[in-house]
């Protein structure tokens, strides 16, 4: 199966159907699909992807549908991934309303979708845990820790929303390399004046 | 307002207005499409909006583009549903596609690189937040050992067996629907 549309119709229907609890929980499923099955991309450009979107207004998992799918195949691709992704639920949505009391009054429907929470926390945890790693390899631990503990201390203690503490991360970021550049010159300036 | 618009154009300018103001993913937006579906044009009641709410909910799949989808076809049939989508999701869509493109041509630069770098630390801590809350509602719905029991399984499953993730869910619905009754 080397067709994208066909790799990006089913990559993105899989993960359309399977999202259940609203966007945040199906971008590891995303990143399955484009990162380890399909390999669209890499994680580091995946991790830069998922943070931009968070930057931008509306809906997070079309935004990425959206830039996979044109990735691979420009603006035809761009709109083959967006309807994978959100057709099914959304045609499912205009159909089931007439049942609409039997589905949500269901406890069957209910204990399903909350049995998937787990799984859906499991994978949240492994995308922590794998960016948290390569932060701290791209960082270091000192610096990686340091940023770990003021993101921690901006999303949950002050309540920032998530999209404005990665733009001030991001515009540090945009200087950061100048800074410890700046900080080496005036290390090694001092080395060489005491030698 | 004296100017009439026509209803294609009202749908696509609804769930535009209401997506584009929501900031941070599709449930954000939701009381700003409660805004515009309900005070605004009155195209939904408050109790239709509450029913719809809570079929989207039992639904897989953004939340803002399934109520986007049914208000659309609600009020204009197919040609409202898809102008009710193309409100959602365009706008967003486009304005990354090219902030992206922006970014990659300047991959190389220190600028970039550096924004690439950190801004892994904060996705990890968002991560690691959602995980959290993810749990929360998980014990909070079907208690502890179902969750530590599903969690425990579903870390060997994903972790150390690498099964796709879409087995790993459609074994814990199987679980969910069959298997909770019973405790």
């Amino acid at each position: 199966m080397k067709n994208p549309y066909t790799e990006l119709t089913i990559g993105m229907m899989r993960t359309g159907i399977l999202g259940f609890g609203g966007g945040p929980s199906v971008i590891p499923l995303i990143r399955h699909e484009a990162v380890s099955r399909y390999h669209w991309l890499d994680d580091d450009e995946f991790g830069d992807t998922l943070a931009i979107a968070n930057t931008l207004p509306g809906p997070i998992a079309t935004k990425m549908a959206a830039y996979l799918g044109y990735k691979l195949k420009g603006w035809p691709g761009a709109i083959v991934s967006v309807a994978a992704h959100v057709l099914p639920s959304c045609i499912a949505m205009v159909f089931l309303i007439a049942f609409i009391n039997v589905l949500s009054n269901s406890a069957m429907i209910s204990n399903m979708i909350a049995a998937v929470m787990p799984v859906v926390a499991v994978m949240l945890g492994q995308m922590a845990y794998e960016f948290g790693e390569k932060a701290v390899k791209g960082l270091g631990k000192v610096l990686g820790i340091t940023f770990f503990a003021i993101s921690f201390l901006l999303l949950q203690v002050i309540s920032l929303h998530p999209g404005i503490v990665i733009m001030m991360f991001l515009l540090y970021g945009a200087f950061h390399y100048k800074l410890k550049d700046r900080l080496k010159n005036k290390k090694t300036d001092r080395k060489e004046e005491s030698a | 307002m004296g100017i009439i618009i026509p209803i294609g154009v009202a749908v696509f300018l609804a769930f535009f207005i209401a997506n584009i103001l929501g900031y941070g993913g599709g449930p954000a937006s939701i009381p700003l499409m409660y805004d515009q579906i309900v005070t605004r044009y009155g195209w939904l009641d408050n109790t239709e909006f509450s029913q719809m709410l809570a079929l989207g909910n039992s639904l897989p799949g953004p939340i803002a583009t399934k109520i986007a989808a049914y208000v659309g076809y609600d009020v204009y049939g197919w040609p409202g549903f898809i102008a009710a989508l193309a409100g959602t999701i365009i706008p967003s869509a486009v304005a990354l596609i090219y902030l992206l493109k922006i970014l990659r041509k300047y991959k190389q630069s220190p600028i970039v690189k550096g924004m690439s770098l950190l801004v892994q630390p904060v996705i990890a801590i968002m991560m690691l937040l959602l995980t959290w809350n993810m749990a929360a509602d998980a014990v909070g719905s079907i208690g502890y050992i179902h969750s530590v029991f599903i969690a425990g399984l579903a870390f060997l499953a994903l972790g150390k067996f690498k099964i796709h993730p879409a087995f790993v869910i459609i074994l814990a619905f199987a679980y969910g629907g069959f298997i909770i009754p019973l405790t």
